[in-house]
């Protein structure tokens, strides 16, 4: 029988394809509905709207609150119950964690349902507080992006470390606060981008929580509903442009560390 | 003037039911360098994070300056340590890693900037302030590592293996920093190391330890040159172990001669005796007191190792400065204060053992047939776990606590896991001229000594054969 062999040029065909067909194509058709009207003239007008109409920069801006919030008490949350699971020794620590990772294997939209009714029963009315419902919905739904990479990162810091700290002179809070939490940056960096991000353009929940409010994923959403396609493109690169920036400017600030590595992402 | 500055009593630590360190008893002077030698797991690098506050001791006391440390935390003590792996904290520059002890001690900010360059002075890497650590090499980061610790002036400075991670060369020369450091410091060392060699160059104290317990403390010529028994002579330098006996108070005999001693020992006591290879002169047969064939010569740059074969094929080392042809017929002899007589190693295995149902002994983990009668003088064997005594009374055994005696050479092992057999890991092993002297160690922590001709690996598991007439049974004492 004879042997196939690929060549490394050969193996990547398929990989480029698929990047070319669904991300490289989409992004080109996006943006040139985005700089075009309906007729297929270039314009500028896309753009010039978005910063100009109150409506969109409103959102943008909710948009943002809801996501700083979501990621904050994610955040709060996610640090000290990593932090348990990782670095106190509990025999079932992994356990434990399987137990926090547990819900996402159930079906999101029977997840959201279910609190729904639960904080119905509550709240009585859930239009009564629209941010809160989607602070509490949204930390649900991204907690264990949080923790995941949070418990990654403290799981891995070296214990010689924490040591030397305490044989230089450190109680255990500066312990924590000059070396556990400096090394464990990485995974708050990457637990935020992992939080922040789909907070801002999660808009599903929303809709499921009978929510009126709206943030850039649901704004999205409606201008392709009234077949708007080009003002929609243009919002979608504004929040793509956003997200690369945010990317960059987090990535940028661990670039050089090497245990970074422990972080995912 | 020399002062004690630290004092570690009845130090004991156990981990999980093992015992790790035990009986542990040590004074250190202020600026002496102490180094605790020994194979790895025989409990140095435990007991000195007992002195650094890692481990809290399971029994014990800790004296620094006289006052009982042992169960303040690591950050209370003035005792700084360089780790294994150096421990340096990656987010921190070259400059904030010396630091860190001083920021919290809340020093002035000029204060610091001079202790740190001063510091890096002393480790030689001025101007090392603003790099970082992952761009330093192995031998840099060990002496940032140092200057971390002793920026902060310790009492004691504890160094772990320091020098494990280092290629030859560079351990060489770190050796004799280290050294002129501390003449340069007069900070108290405690250094903790496996190899022999950087022990006896760079202390002033070296405790040899093995098993959890101090083998000899002593200065390096005196533990060189006389080992107080058959492990601290076999694991510093090299040396000939031969079982021997004493033929009058200050004659020894082994190798089948006996050999005037400078060791004043009672007439016929069993007795280890060591050798150094150094210590063997060559000459002709005729002037010899004992006479072999040369099995094997060696160039070893600064001399020739020659192995020669005695009758009653024991082995002696011997390290000259001539060469010797093989199969020649030499003659060797040993100047008196060239033997170094200790006390013999373990004769009889002593267990405490318990009668089975079925007549068996039971003791270390396995089953042996044994001679139950022995238990009562005159008795002879009855049905199952019984005798019958002279008097004609049956007595049943089943259940009796018994001890276990097992002379050394009568234990043998192999590498099959046989139904009631006993069974351990070697956990060491001493060459003696013409057989080894294992110690293998049961998984319920007993020790069983015993002496093959051929050579096992350290860790091998075997199993352990003992033939029923070597075992001695005797009645346990039960007090009322």
């Amino acid at each position: 029988m004879r042997t196939i062999r690929f060549s490394r040029k050969q193996l990547c065909i398929p990989y480029a394809l698929f990047l070319f067909c669904f991300v490289v194509l989409p992004l080109a058709v996006i943006v040139y509905y985005a700089f075009t009207d309906g007729s297929g003239h270039f314009t500028l007008a896309n753009l010039i709207s978005f910063f100009t109409n109150g409506n969109t920069i409103g959102t943008l801006c909710y948009s943002i609150v809801t996501a700083a919030a979501v990621t904050a008490v994610c955040l709060v949350i996610a640090y000290p119950t990593a932090y348990v699971l990782a670095r106190s020794g509990l025999k079932r620590g992994p356990v434990l964690l399987m137990l926090f990772i547990l819900p996402m294997w159930i079906n999101f939209t029977l997840r959201i349902t279910a609190l729904k009714e639960i904080l119905t029963v509550i709240e009585g009315n859930l239009s009564l507080h629209p941010f809160l419902n989607t602070v509490i919905a949204m930390t649900y739904d991204f907690l264990p992006f949080m923790i995941l990479p949070l418990y990654t990162t403290l799981l891995e810091l070296d214990e010689s470390l924490l040591e030397a700290a305490r044989d230089l002179g450190a109680g255990e809070a500066e312990v924590f606060l000059r070396v556990t939490l400096p090394l464990s940056m990485p995974g708050v960096v990457s637990g935020i981008t992992m939080t922040f991000l789909p907070a801002m353009t999660n808009y599903v929940i929303l809709d499921m929580m009978y929510n009126s409010t709206y943030i850039m994923g649901s704004l999205i959403g409606s201008y392709f509903n009234i077949y708007d396609w080009n003002n929609g493109s243009m919002i979608s690169l504004i929040l793509f442009g956003l997200i690369c920036l945010v990317s960059w400017v987090t990535g940028r600030g661990g670039a050089n560390d090497a245990e970074n590595r422990g972080a995912i992402l | 003037m020399s002062e004690n500055i630290i004092e570690l009593k009845n130090i004991k630590k156990v981990f999980d039911d093992t015992v790790v360190v035990e009986d542990f008893n040590l004074t250190v002077k202020k600026g002496e360098f102490v180094t605790f030698l020994g194979p790895s797991g025989c409990g140095k690098t435990t007991t000195l994070r007992m002195i650094a506050g890692f481990d809290l001791p399971t029994e014990g006391q800790i004296l620094l300056n006289g006052e009982d440390i042992s169960q303040l935390p690591p950050n209370k003590r003035p005792i700084n340590t360089v780790f294994q792996r150096y421990a340096l904290f990656p987010h921190l520059n070259v400059y904030d890693n010396i630091a860190f002890g001083l920021n919290l001690k809340h020093l002035p900010e000029h204060e610091i900037r001079e202790k740190v360059r001063n510091v890096l002075e002393v480790v030689d890497l001025e101007g090392f302030e603003e790099r970082r650590i992952s761009t330093l090499s192995g031998g840099q980061q060990q002496r940032i590592a140092i200057a971390r610790a002793i920026v902060n002036e310790p009492d004691i400075l504890l160094l772990d293996e320091p020098l494990g991670a280092l290629d030859l060369k560079m351990r060489k020369e770190m050796q004799l920093e280290l050294k002129a450091m501390h003449d340069q410091l007069g900070i108290t060392f405690i250094y903790v190391t496996h190899d022999q060699e950087e022990a006896l160059t760079m202390s002033d104290k070296v405790v040899v330890m093995s098993d959890g317990m101090i083998q000899q403390t002593g200065t390096p010529e005196e533990i060189y040159n006389e080992p107080k028994n058959a492990f601290v002579a076999d694991f510093i330098g090299e040396s000939n172990i031969f079982e021997g006996r004493m033929a009058a108070s200050m004659t020894v005999k082994f190798l089948g001669f006996p050999f005037p001693c400078v060791d004043n020992v009672p007439r016929d006591t069993r007795v280890d005796v060591v050798v150094r290879p150094e210590d063997v002169l060559i000459t002709t047969p005729e002037k010899g007191q004992i006479t072999g064939v040369v099995d094997s010569s060696v160039f070893k740059g600064m001399y020739y190792e020659i192995t020669a074969l005695l009758e009653g094929d024991n082995e002696v080392v011997i390290q000259s400065t001539r060469s010797a042809r093989v199969g020649d017929r030499i003659g060797m002899c040993i100047e008196p204060d060239g033997i170094h007589v200790m006390p013999a190693g373990v004769l009889v295995n002593v267990f405490d053992g318990e009668i089975t149902k079925d007549g068996r002994v039971a003791f270390a983990g396995g089953n042996y047939e044994c001679d139950l009668t022995q238990l009562y003088e005159g008795s002879r064997a009855g049905e199952d776990a019984s005798v019958i005594t002279a008097e004609g009374e049956e007595i049943s055994l089943a259940g009796m606590p018994v001890t276990v005696e097992i002379p050394v050479r009568a234990v043998s092992m192999s590498d099959e896991e046989r139904e009631y057999r006993a069974s351990g890991n070697i956990i060491s092993f001493i060459y003696k001229g013409n057989h080894y002297n294992y110690t293998v160690r049961t998984a319920s922590e007993e020790d069983f000594v015993l002496d093959e001709d051929y050579l096992w690996n350290e860790g091998d598991h075997v199993s352990l054969m003992i033939p029923s007439e070597e075992i001695v049974l005797k009645r346990k004492q039960v007090k009322p």
